[in-house]
């Protein structure tokens, strides 16, 4: 078991750092009084997140009659709390590393994060989260997977076997992968959250998505039903199609199964296509 | 061209016995043409009886311009009787919402989900368009051309100028002037100055000789000390906006929730005297007040 241990840790260890700047916006961000100037000088020390926050207030959803030129341009344009909500819905993109993995269609993988990251936002509005919670909810669900990306990069070939067994009708992968790996990627990605000090809320959603019994949170919950709900809508793939039953209790929060929610959220699509220029902007290096 | 406050509170209703004459509704301004052509600009409660006199006599067409999507501006449109009626013709105006990448369409749609309002957007039976705007656009209605302007709030908003049988009227919905977030002797604070400086005379230079200026004036100097950063103004920044623009008249709008009738006649007396010899004519606006343009 220590084996196993050092292994995943080992592989954990080879991730790249969470970048500061990244960190310190999630920080701020959590904070009500929180100082335009302070997150102005986050966002400037950061060349990478400058960019990706030009990018974004330069597209044509912001619609602005100016090219913004700078972060104190976007400031001064935008002001503290729309720069503050775009530097957090970039934040969580762009940590993960670009991968050529042949075990993991990236494609596929991005989709389905992405479309789990826009279910959890939509559910936690839903349940009455304000915006600001709702970022943490599209981070939570676009961090979701991580672990598979760690298993993929730094444990390729079990992580091969266990994803091949999982294709088998009525397989579980978590259940494959805690035979083959001895962990499932659940338990690696939570120790990446750990390396990265995302957190706790965060760390938890990821560690228990598929393990109700670990943690209690309304952000879990709404995790756990847009996973199956985007598994459901087929929306990309992660590698497992299994769709989990969902506990009555969660069912009692949004008042319908995985079906009924499935059909009461018709801007699902139009959500994930939108979001998708994050995952652009997110990739730019 | 003519203008009637149909709601002058800001942040919430304030009905009670201590704002009967500046009024408790939150804001709307029905703006008529000479031919009676209408425009509304926001959908705080206020626009509820403008509703219930257009339902007796429905208007072929209804353009209403939303300055941002805060609730005091649109909290009324769910109680708009003309959306319920069939062969009403309805087209909200107003700014994207970037972070969540769609246009101004789900300003109906989000305030009536169910859980939140009995009737669903998509029973609605007038027919409803939705038109994003964006920054320095205009839109020609015809009879008057109505023009945006990014204005600073913790909120995409848009002011408004309207241009209407010769006059204009600009209406800056929720605005707080563009101030420097640096100190004198911080690296940046020159850089920034430049900019904050930039975007306050583009502001005077798109508001310059409009005839009348209806102008977020939430706070007094003593507020404000506390709630820099919230996206409203003073009214001694209203005024000096006015003053710098040469604006003909000035209607200071948006009132603090808080604020008795009392309070807001003490406010006027003040700066009465203060601005003396400003040369802006200015008024407290109150709901009702109609006033030629």
């Amino acid at each position: 078991m220590s084996d196993v241990n050092d292994r995943l840790l080992a592989a954990v260890e080879k991730m790249p750092a969470f970048p500061q700047s990244v960190s310190k916006v999630l920080a701020l961000a959590g904070e009500i009084d929180c100082s335009q100037k302070d997150l102005v000088e986050v966002i400037k020390r950061d060349p990478v997140f400058t960019l990706k926050i030009l990018r974004l207030v330069n597209s044509a959803y912001f619609g602005l009659s100016r090219e913004i030129t700078s972060i104190n341009h976007a400031s001064v344009y935008l002001g503290l709390n729309t720069l503050k909500n775009a530097a957090l819905s970039l934040a969580a993109v762009g940590v993960i590393p670009e991968t050529a993995s042949r075990r993991l269609d990236m494609g596929g993988f991005w989709l389905h994060s992405l479309a789990v990251a826009a279910c959890t936002n939509m559910l936690g509005l839903r349940l009455g989260v304000g915006r600001d919670g709702a970022a943490d909810y599209f981070a939570a669900g676009l961090l979701h997977d991580i672990g598979k990306v760690v298993f993929a990069l730094y444990m390729p070939g079990e992580f091969e076997e266990a994803a091949g067994m999982a294709l088998e009708p009525g397989a579980s992968l978590v259940r494959c992968e805690r035979e083959v790996l001895g962990a499932t990627h659940a338990d690696i990605g939570a120790m990446l959250a750990d390396k990265w000090n995302l957190p706790t809320h965060l760390r938890d959603a990821i560690a228990f998505h598929h393990d109700l019994g670990g943690a209690s949170s309304k952000l879990l919950d709404c995790l756990y039903m847009a996973n199956q709900i985007t598994k459901r809508l087929a929306f990309g793939s992660a590698g497992n199609f299994e769709i989990e039953s969902v506990p009555e209790r969660i069912r009692d929060l949004f008042g319908m199964d995985v079906d009924g929610l499935a059909n009461d959220l018709p801007t699902l699509d139009e959500e994930v296509e939108n979001a998708r220029i994050f995952i652009k902007l997110g990739e730019a290096r | 061209m003519r203008l009637t406050f149909r709601g002058t509170r800001g942040s919430l209703p304030a009905p009670g016995p201590d704002t009967v004459r500046y009024g408790g509704n939150t804001t709307c301004i029905e703006v008529r043409s000479d031919a009676g052509d209408l425009i509304i600009l926001d959908a705080g409660t206020g626009i509820r009886t403008l509703g219930l006199e257009l339902a007796a006599d429905p208007p072929p067409a209804c353009h209403i311009f939303i300055s941002h999507t805060h609730w005091d501006h649109i909290q009324g449109l769910p109680f708009f009787v003309p959306l319920f009626m069939p062969g009403n013709r309805v087209t909200i105006y107003g700014p994207p919402d970037p972070l969540n990448m769609t246009g101004i369409e789900p300003v109906l749609t989000r305030q009536m989900e169910y859980p939140h309002f009995p009737v669903r957007e998509a029973e609605l039976k007038a027919d409803i368009a939705y038109e994003t705007l964006s920054d320095r656009q205009t839109v020609d209605l015809g009879f008057a051309e109505v023009s945006t302007l990014l204005m600073n709030h913790p909120a995409m908003n848009y002011g408004f100028k309207v241009a209407c049988d010769g006059k204009t009227l600009f209406f800056t919905g929720d605005h707080e002037p563009f101030f420097n977030i640096y100190e004198p002797g911080d690296a940046d604070f020159d850089d920034y100055e430049r900019i904050v400086q930039a975007r306050n005379a583009e502001l005077a230079a798109a508001l310059r000789g409009v005839d009348v200026l209806v102008a977020d004036a939430q706070y007094t100097g003593e507020e404000y000390a506390r709630k820099r950063g919230w996206g409203h103004s003073t009214f001694g920044h209203a005024l000096s906006l006015a003053r710098d623009a040469g604006a003909g008249r000035v209607c200071l709008t948006h009132h603090e929730v808080a604020r008795t009738d009392g309070e807001l006649d003490a406010i006027g007396e003040r700066l009465r005297r203060e601005w003396a010899d400003s040369g802006v004519d200015f008024r407290l606006a109150g709901e009702g007040d109609s006033l030629a343009v």
